[in-house]
């Protein structure tokens, strides 16, 4: 994590105290997750307490406080990818990253998590990754779509 | 300031206009119960169990007297059947949480609560927030706030924080209605300064 970055982000609301969760924001959406000295550095420079901050960061699911990968799986384990197999996607899943639903890879490339609809039932069974929806997933099919991220 | 009148168990009330019925009410002389409110510190609403049934244009409804302001005309009951139904479900619901607080265990009486009802789950901390509002609004240390949401929300040390500050001032300790409180901030200290720091060295 370099200061430099963190300051910028801060910079750019004209450390303004109201702007903590766009602050906040932008830096999860550089590091995927909110270091601990990065939350320092904003609550010196916009002068908002520590305990503040610490609720904020934690109370919003956009939020994490621990680190993340650079590519967020959500396998989609809804009723209608469940009956198309949902499981059996999953499983596979966490055979090839080795990691577990809510877990993050030791190389930070992967985290995984489940969710519970995707709102593209015609699809399922459905991966999500970084937002972009892979459909009609197979098992088999799985590794090649993993292989495309780095 | 401008007064407004109304209404408190059939007595006559005059408030200032913007006080909170709890306060209107608690100056009157008429008790209403309450574990997170604190007449230093903004009301949070935390504990529900200041509710009280208010009449406002013929319809009666439920609110939290610590901050529903009060208004011309309003009709309030601090005591009825369903708000004494009511607290008693609440106090049943904090007793799961904090079986052992002295101040639940009073109100437990008052309303015949059972301390049975619900399955224990045992987190001893009620979420009434009065250290996390009075370090902040008081003593303006910030040294303990909320972290997490919902059922996973509970009350946290900022151990930079506490570590320099809580020693010489432990002003919110008398104040938690648990005692939990306490507990937490020895945790905190032994996870910090694991085999007993400057910090919890006296305890």
């Amino acid at each position: 994590m370099d200061t430099a970055s963190i300051d910028q982000i801060i910079d750019r609301h004209q450390g303004e105290a109201s702007s903590l969760i766009q602050v906040l924001l932008e830096i999860q959406r550089e590091y995927h997750w909110l270091p601990q000295a990065a939350l320092r550095e904003v609550g010196r420079k916009l002068k908002v307490p520590m305990a503040r901050i610490q609720h904020v960061a934690t109370f919003y699911k956009a939020f994490s406080v621990v680190p993340k990968g650079r590519h967020r799986v959500h396998v989609c384990v809804g009723t209608a990818c469940h009956v198309r197999g949902a499981m059996r996607v999953l499983e596979s899943v966490q055979d090839l990253s080795g990691i577990a639903p809510g877990e993050t890879d030791l190389e930070h490339k992967f985290s995984l998590e489940t969710v519970n609809c995707l709102g593209c039932c015609a699809l399922g069974p459905v991966i999500e990754i970084d937002g972009k929806v892979h459909g009609n997933v197979t098992k088999a099919g799985i590794a090649g779509i993993l292989g495309r991220y780095e | 300031m401008s007064k407004v009148r109304l209404k408190i168990d059939g007595r006559d009330v005059e408030a200032e206009k913007g006080m909170t019925v709890l306060d209107a009410a608690r100056r009157a002389g008429i008790s209403i119960p309450a574990l997170c409110h604190h007449e230093k510190l903004e009301p949070l609403g935390g504990c529900r169990l200041c509710m009280v049934e208010v009449e406002v244009r013929g319809s009666a409804r439920l609110v939290v007297s610590c901050v529903y302001t009060v208004a011309e005309g309003l009709t309030v009951r601090t005591r009825s059947e369903k708000v004494d139904r009511i607290r008693k479900g609440i106090v049943e619901l904090l007793l799961a949480h904090a079986p052992d607080s002295p101040q639940l265990a009073g109100f437990a009486r008052e309303y015949g609560a059972d301390r049975n009802r619900f399955e224990p789950e045992p987190s001893f901390c009620i979420l009434c927030g009065l250290c996390v509002r009075y370090c902040a609004e008081v003593v303006g240390k910030h040294a303990v706030g909320f972290i997490d949401r919902g059922i996973r929300k509970e009350i946290s040390f900022v151990p930079e924080i506490a570590a320099k500050e809580c020693d010489a001032c432990k002003a919110c300790f008398p104040l938690c209605p648990t005692s939990y409180l306490q507990a937490a901030f020895v945790l905190t200290g032994s996870l910090v300064f694991p085999g007993g720091g400057e910090s919890v060295r006296d305890r």
